[in-house]
């Protein structure tokens, strides 16, 4: 049943999703210079980062395999085919039945290997030592992840991110506890899964400490640019599948222009909060000790488990 | 005049601090370093140098810190077979030392376990020793490859990490080789050498007046330090000029806003290390403002120069004065705030504390100096051991700690910066009036001098031999990363990959000043 609207809000979307996701990881470095009592770079600066990477030459190792020229692109593609299937502005879009949320954890998990594997591809330490910790992360996120979004889908009965959204935004006024738990564990695992502050430290010039970063190191310009730009667009993805379970309130549905006004403002009061929230988090906390990072991902996986045992609990 | 510790005849030097210099045998070396030792006697640094447009050979020196002074001891060495007992076994920390000075100067410590070269890199073919006196220092030779065997750990699992010269950040270059088991660190090698720029040599092309500039860049950081120690050396040197009052009392007003620039700088870049950036942003406006303080005040950021042989580059106005009061006691209370937000920072705390490691033991066997030895139980400073102006009346408090972890020294930084506000502001208010400088008397050739300053790192030592002509026939640097460096190798053991720069950066040490 895919018609045109559908399918024009679709593009729009997809197009929307990976044009405003550097401008998100802007605001989220404006709050944190702010917090930090500095005066802020430009919101548009990240902006600016990419188009000058994308006009310098790419420095490739001799000993480089084609998959490491291909990750960025992999990366850059998973990152929108997840912003495709989040409902960011409308649910219902035609794209969404294509992939359900374990589909979706499929899709970053197939990112977080690919980049994995052209971290170990050139055979520096740092990269080997990158793609180690990445998975040590990875491995414990993805089911924690997955635990936070089983606990919504309980609610609706479906793993269909779309349906799970409009069950939760046209519901009667309800208090589910569950959700509350969930949430917690989502915010955890969006702080690892997206290198942020206290797991990996997205500023840091220390390589030894680095997680993700150390993964790209060997990465340049245009490759860079890409991977830089597919991690802004996981951000914005992973804050909107966020807001999308736990604020849906003013999505739209496909095809109705009407409410697209309303949809665009609520996402962006919505992201503006979140992005501050985000930059408050990571003013006010250390980096963890990296072995602490697996007992805090057990924590968001057992906050999620708990979250899905209250629902049950509250059912019977 | 007789060194009563160690029962040999010493004759005392002029200058400031109470130094000695006697010349012993070869034969009697090991002896002699094993009383020391069994004394508590610290090893502050060992040389070499070229005797042999004296009609000598060569000489071996050693600076050991006694409570009642240094001691400076010269091995006489002869000239076609110059080798001398090695100390290592009794002093640890003279291992480097020892292979720096064969790269330098020739002279080979026996029973040496370690025979790898230690600063020659490619620069310089092996066999030729840059600082005798016969080597050209126009010389110039084609890079050839730099090949050193690092110490290799075998075992399942075990890998290799090695990191730098060239690093990511806008630090200095050093190698580091990490041995590791998934994310513990079984051994970590360094490996330096990289910014040798021939200091030493540059020296003896020099007079005395002139050395003074270029002890003042041996470390930017520490300028202040050295170019005190430097002029401390001269001064003894030319026979005991003494520096006026007022100027020696500016010396410690300059002296200590290095330490709290160089304090200030370091908790920050430590917070940052912990990615906690609010700590790096206060941390660093506050030693911009003071950089740009003294860049007020004396002409230079970093105070360079500002020190001289005789006395001091420049005077310190009444008003010039009370702005310096005031902005310090701001600094204070900036700082007072900020270190209880460090204290209380359960994140913060967490990486510091247990992280990287020395027990007072290990410190003191190591030789472990400075603020970093102070934080392993190492109850020593230069400023509280020996009373010398400006320091003397002011009753300077050691800051000390025994825990020898990340948090221990940064609690040792902490108190020093509140320490260091407080002698400033008591020498600004008790500065006394006169000239700040005054003419050099002729140097006598062949004459010593030494200049011990307890610089923000550690004791800074520059031992200095006058020539024909008010020259410098040799001028030896020493920076406490000697002595650190090594300990930093084992304070990371058992830790984890991802903790080495925070450690490292707890300590700090310098590349150049180690490097010459």
């Amino acid at each position: 049943m895919t018609h045109i609207p559908g399918i024009a809000f679709q593009i729009l979307q997809s197009m929307f999703v990976v044009l405003a996701a550097p401008l998100l990881v802007g605001w989220v470095n404006q709050c944190r210079a702010w917090l930090q009592n500095r005066s802020a770079p430009s919101i548009l600066l990240p902006y600016y980062t990419l188009a000058k990477l994308f006009h310098k030459d790419a420095v490739i190792a001799r000993n480089a395999s084609p998959l490491f020229h291909l990750t960025p692109y992999v990366l850059f593609g998973c990152m929108w085919l997840a912003a495709g299937i989040v409902p960011v502005l409308a649910t219902d879009l035609p794209f969404a039945p294509a992939a359900d949320i374990i589909a979706l954890v499929g899709v970053f998990a197939l990112a977080r290997v690919f980049s994995a594997l052209a971290a170990m591809d050139i055979g520096t330490s740092f990269g080997g030592m990158g793609a180690r910790r990445e998975m040590l992360i990875g491995f414990l996120a993805e089911p924690a992840m997955l635990m936070t979004l089983f606990t919504a889908a309980f609610i609706s009965g479906s793993t269909q991110l779309t349906t799970i959204v409009e069950t939760l935004a046209h519901r009667e006024f309800a208090i589910y506890p569950s959700l509350a738990f969930a949430a917690v564990a989502f915010l955890m695992v969006l702080l690892a899964e997206n290198a942020r502050i206290p797991i990996d430290n997205p500023t840091t010039h220390l390589e030894l400490t680095m997680i993700h970063e150390a993964t790209i190191l060997e990465y340049s310009a245009r490759h860079l640019a890409l991977i830089e730009w597919a991690m802004a667009i996981k951000l914005f993805a992973y804050m909107t599948i966020g807001i999308a379970l736990f604020l849906p309130w003013g999505i739209a549905e496909a095809g109705n222009w009407a409410a697209l006004p309303l949809a665009f403002a609520a996402l962006a009061v919505k992201l503006v909060l979140a992005g501050a929230g985000l930059a408050l988090i990571e003013t006010v906390l250390a980096k963890l000790r990296l072995f602490l990072a697996p007992e805090f991902l057990s924590t968001a996986f057992l906050l999620a488990v708990l979250g899905m045992l209250t629902h049950f609990l509250l059912l019977t | 005049m007789a060194f009563e510790e160690l029962g040999i005849n010493a004759a005392p030097l002029p200058g400031a601090m109470p130094a000695f210099h006697a010349r012993i045998d070869a034969s009697e070396l090991h002896a002699m370093c094993e009383k020391a030792r069994s004394q508590k006697a610290r090893l502050v640094t060992l040389w070499g140098s070229d005797e042999t447009t004296r009609g000598g050979g060569y000489a071996l020196h050693l600076a050991l810190a006694f409570p009642s002074g240094l001691l400076w001891l010269s091995v006489p060495l002869d000239r076609g077979h110059p080798h001398y007992p090695g100390i290592a076994n009794i002093y640890p920390s003279a291992d480097r030392m020892q292979r720096a000075a064969y790269d330098l100067v020739g002279i080979h410590a026996q029973e040496n376990p370690d025979h790898r070269k230690w600063l020659r890199h490619g620069a310089w073919p092996g066999g030729v020793f840059p600082l005798r006196k016969d080597f050209d220092i126009a010389n110039c030779f084609p890079p050839a490859e730099d090949h050193y065997p690092f110490i290799k750990v075998e075992g399942e699992g075990v890998h290799e990490i090695p990191v730098g010269p060239v690093h990511a950040g806008t630090i200095e270059p050093g190698h580091f080789r990490f041995t590791v088991v998934g994310e513990k660190i079984l051994r970590l090698e360094e490996r330096f050498g990289y910014k040798h720029k021939g200091i030493e040599k540059r020296f003896e092309t020099m007079t005395l007046e002139e050395g003074a500039r270029l002890a003042g860049r041996i470390s930017g950081d520490s300028t202040v330090a050295y170019a005190w120690a430097y002029a401390m050396a001269v001064e003894g040197a030319t026979g005991g000029t003494e520096p006026p009052r007022r100027a020696l009392a500016l010396r410690g007003i300059l002296l200590e806003l290095e330490r709290v620039a160089n304090h200030l700088g370091d908790i920050g870049y430590l917070g940052n290390d912990v990615a906690l950036s609010f700590g790096f942003f206060q941390f660093w406006r506050l030693k911009e403002d003071l950089l740009r303080l003294n860049s007020q005040l004396f002409g230079h950021r970093y105070l360079m120069d500002m020190i001289v042989p005789g006395g001091v580059a420049r005077d310190l106005s009444k008003r010039e004065a009370d702005l310096l009061l005031d902005r310090l006691e701001k600094v204070r209370g900036e700082v007072a705030t900020l270190k209880s937000i460090y204290d209380e920072h359960a994140g913060a705390q967490d990486r510091f504390i247990m992280t990287g490691q020395v027990l007072p033991e290990l410190a003191e066997k190591m030789g472990l100096t400075g603020f970093a030895g102070r934080a392993s139980g190492i109850r020593h400073d230069l400023r509280v051991d020996y009373s010398i102006p400006p320091y003397q009346q002011l009753k300077v408090q050691l800051a000390s700690h025994t825990r020898g972890d990340v948090a221990a020294r940064v609690s040792v930084r902490f108190d020093e910066l509140a320490e260091s506000i407080r002698l400033i502001q008591a020498l600004v208010q008790q500065l006394p009036s006169g000239d700040i400088r005054v003419p050099l008397v002729d140097a006598v050739s062949g004459r010593c001098g030494v200049g011990w300053v307890e610089g923000w790192r550690g004791e800074i030592l520059i031992a200095l031999e006058a020539g024909e002509n008010h020259r410098i026939h040799r001028c030896h640097a020493h920076d406490p990363s000697w002595q650190n460096w090594p300990a930093l190798q084992h304070a990371v053991i058992g830790n984890i990959v991802p903790d080495f720069p925070l450690i490292n950066k707890s300590f700090n040490l310098s590349y150049s000043g180690h490097d010459l």
